[in-house]
């Protein structure tokens, strides 16, 4: 075991860590706005043809080209995660692979057909079909957008939660056992709800940025009380989604994450009406309880009580770290035994794999050295979860205060709301990347919650190779990311309003 | 509608639609640049899968040996 353990390179596991993170986050920087411009150009065009009046077509048109500039520079950017599966996460990928393949692959296939299809009838389709399958074609592009998400979310949601599978150690494979388990899990459905709605907000707040930002510079009037109407409207329905969802969330993750929870409150001990940190030294007592029990009383475990073992209220007790490790190294050590037996004695070989069977929910506490690796960066995990509930607290104030203060017709004459509004645009996308660093640094050490920790995930390449492509990576998604920029602030700057 | 005169209008609507397009030519070169870069540069030369080239077998018992640790 120790010399197992020798072998995984800590630096190579960062630095692979650290690439898929970079990777992952710029690839977000496309993804939410895709998916909430998606509805705000089909809000556009669908009063466009309730109404007829022109100027919502052009407004759609503007709002068409704003997502068709994100759409070109962030198609495909995605690819390169599957390509660090199948390189740097090798161990990984053959693990999981029966469980991730039918997502993904139905995820590219929903992607290719549904959007190019109808993103093509909505560029080009303007003065050569119907209003109606113009419309139809506007919101099935947003759709096959948010199709191709639910299930990357899936796949992403089975990793924190695995369920509808079995491991067969014969093909050292998870293989799945029943698919809707895996696709309609709760937890999944919660977190296609959070993040596709965290990107409706996205492009509601980017809307009402670039809205404010015409109304600032005095130019595009009525285009950008639209726009700011739109956004604001779809903003403050979304960010009440996000919250709604995130409540969910809460509930899911003190279920099935508690370690993450308690990482992202920095509770060390738990108990009944846990209190909920705002931040250091000012707490809300029970509100903790509350939000991941509903209940005030609930019992929520703090950091110490999961590793040192506790009984829950129902009187279930749950086992230590320790015991969990010692179960884990079990379920390694029937693994190697039945890996070993298998062709030469099918009685021991079955005599292990009962064994594996009977501890394989322990499987990846087998890696784990010590307790504290079991413990994820809390500093990191706990100001990522005020970040992205900060951020979006402030955001849905000023979208809701813009709404207000235009349908009243005084947005005009209130700059400091314009200023905050334009500064709206940093801050969504702050949020959404803290969100991402919740969910993913707070499940550490774990690639697979409780089955593979990342030290075993990774692939054993050196560490000059995946530091080589970490910096080319960075140099490939700066340059999309300042092309981007580049573009959607000359398309913003070049509209004039006829 | 023949099935020969709707594929002509479907080549004639795409046709159409790209010699129309303003940006979209930026959009298009930069797209077409990204993907020759992903597939051309980085799968070839930077990305081969770990495990490429080997039977199931081979896999299973690569990832085997990685997993449990055993030679």
């Amino acid at each position: 075991m120790v010399t197992f353990l020798n072998i995984l390179d800590p630096q190579l596991t960062d630095w692979s860590r650290a690439q898929f993170a970079m990777t992952a986050c710029y690839h977000w920087l496309f993804v939410p706005l895709t998916l909430g411009l998606a509805v705000v150009m089909g809000v556009m065009e669908t009063v466009y043809v309730r109404t007829r009046d022109d100027f919502w077509k052009r407004a759609a048109q503007f709002w068409q080209k704003l997502f068709g500039i994100n759409f070109a520079i962030g198609v495909a950017t995605g690819l390169i995660l599957e390509f660090e599966f199948g390189t740097n996460w090798s161990n990984y990928s053959w693990f999981v692979g029966d469980i991730f393949g039918a997502p993904l692959a139905i995820e590219g296939i929903v992607a290719f057909f549904m959007e190019s299809t109808f993103i093509a009838v909505m560029f080009f389709g303007w003065n050569k079909v119907g209003r109606g399958f113009h419309l139809a074609s506007t919101w099935l592009t947003g759709v096959g957008a948010t199709l191709s998400a639910w299930w990357i979310l899936v796949a992403n949601s089975w990793m924190q939660h695995p369920v509808g599978m079995a491991f067969n150690p014969e093909t050292v494979r998870n293989e799945m056992m029943d698919f809707f388990a895996v696709a309609f899990a709760p937890e999944a459905v919660t977190k296609f709800c959070h993040t596709v709605t965290s990107g409706w907000m996205t492009g509601g707040v980017f809307a009402v940025g670039v809205g404010c930002w015409f109304l600032l510079r005095g130019r595009n009037r009525r285009l950008a009380l639209a726009s700011i109407r739109v956004g604001a409207a779809t903003g403050v329905v979304a960010a009440l989604l996000v919250i709604a969802t995130g409540d969910r969330s809460g509930i899911d993750i003190a279920r099935t994450q508690p370690m993450k929870l308690a990482a992202a409150e920095g509770l060390r001990q738990g108990g009944r009406q846990a209190p909920f940190s705002i931040v250091p030294g000012i707490e809300i007592p029970g509100m903790l309880s509350l939000l991941a029990t509903h209940d005030i009383d609930g019992y929520v475990p703090g950091i110490d009580n999961l590793l040192d073992g506790y009984t829950a209220p129902d009187g279930t007790v749950r086992p230590s770290a320790d015991e969990r490790m010692e179960r884990g190294r079990k379920a390694l050590q029937a693994f190697r035994d039945f890996r070993a037996a298998r062709k030469k004695d099918p009685a021991a070989a079955a005599v292990a794999r009962q064994t594996l069977e009977e501890n394989v929910a322990d499987f990846g506490y087998g890696y784990i050295g010590s307790r504290d690796e079991l413990v994820p960066p809390v500093w990191l995990v706990y100001w990522s979860f005020r970040v992205m509930v900060g951020a979006g607290s402030v955001l849905l104030v000023v979208l809701a205060l813009l709404w207000w203060f235009e349908r009243r017709g005084r947005l005009e004459k209130m700059r400091w709301l314009l200023h905050a509004g334009m500064w709206s645009v940093p801050a969504v996308y702050l949020a959404g990347q803290a969100g991402w660093i919740v969910a993913e640094v707070g499940r550490q050490p774990w690639a697979i919650q409780d089955l593979l920790p990342v030290t075993a995930a990774v692939s054993h390449l050196s560490v000059a190779a995946v530091q080589t492509t970490f910096f080319i990576f960075l140099v490939i998604f700066t340059l999309l990311l300042a092309a981007e920029v580049r573009i959607m602030t000359r398309a913003i700057r070049t509209c004039r309003e006829e | 509608m023949s099935v020969t005169k709707a594929l002509a209008a479907v080549w004639r609507f795409y046709r159409d639609g790209f010699r129309s397009m303003t940006w979209g030519r930026t959009l298009w070169l930069l797209v077409l640049l990204k993907l020759f870069v992903i597939f051309f540069v980085l799968r070839l030369f930077f990305f081969r899968p770990a495990l490429a080239g080997l039977s199931v077998e081979q896999k299973q018992d690569t990832v085997a040996v990685r997993l449990g640790g055993i030679p």
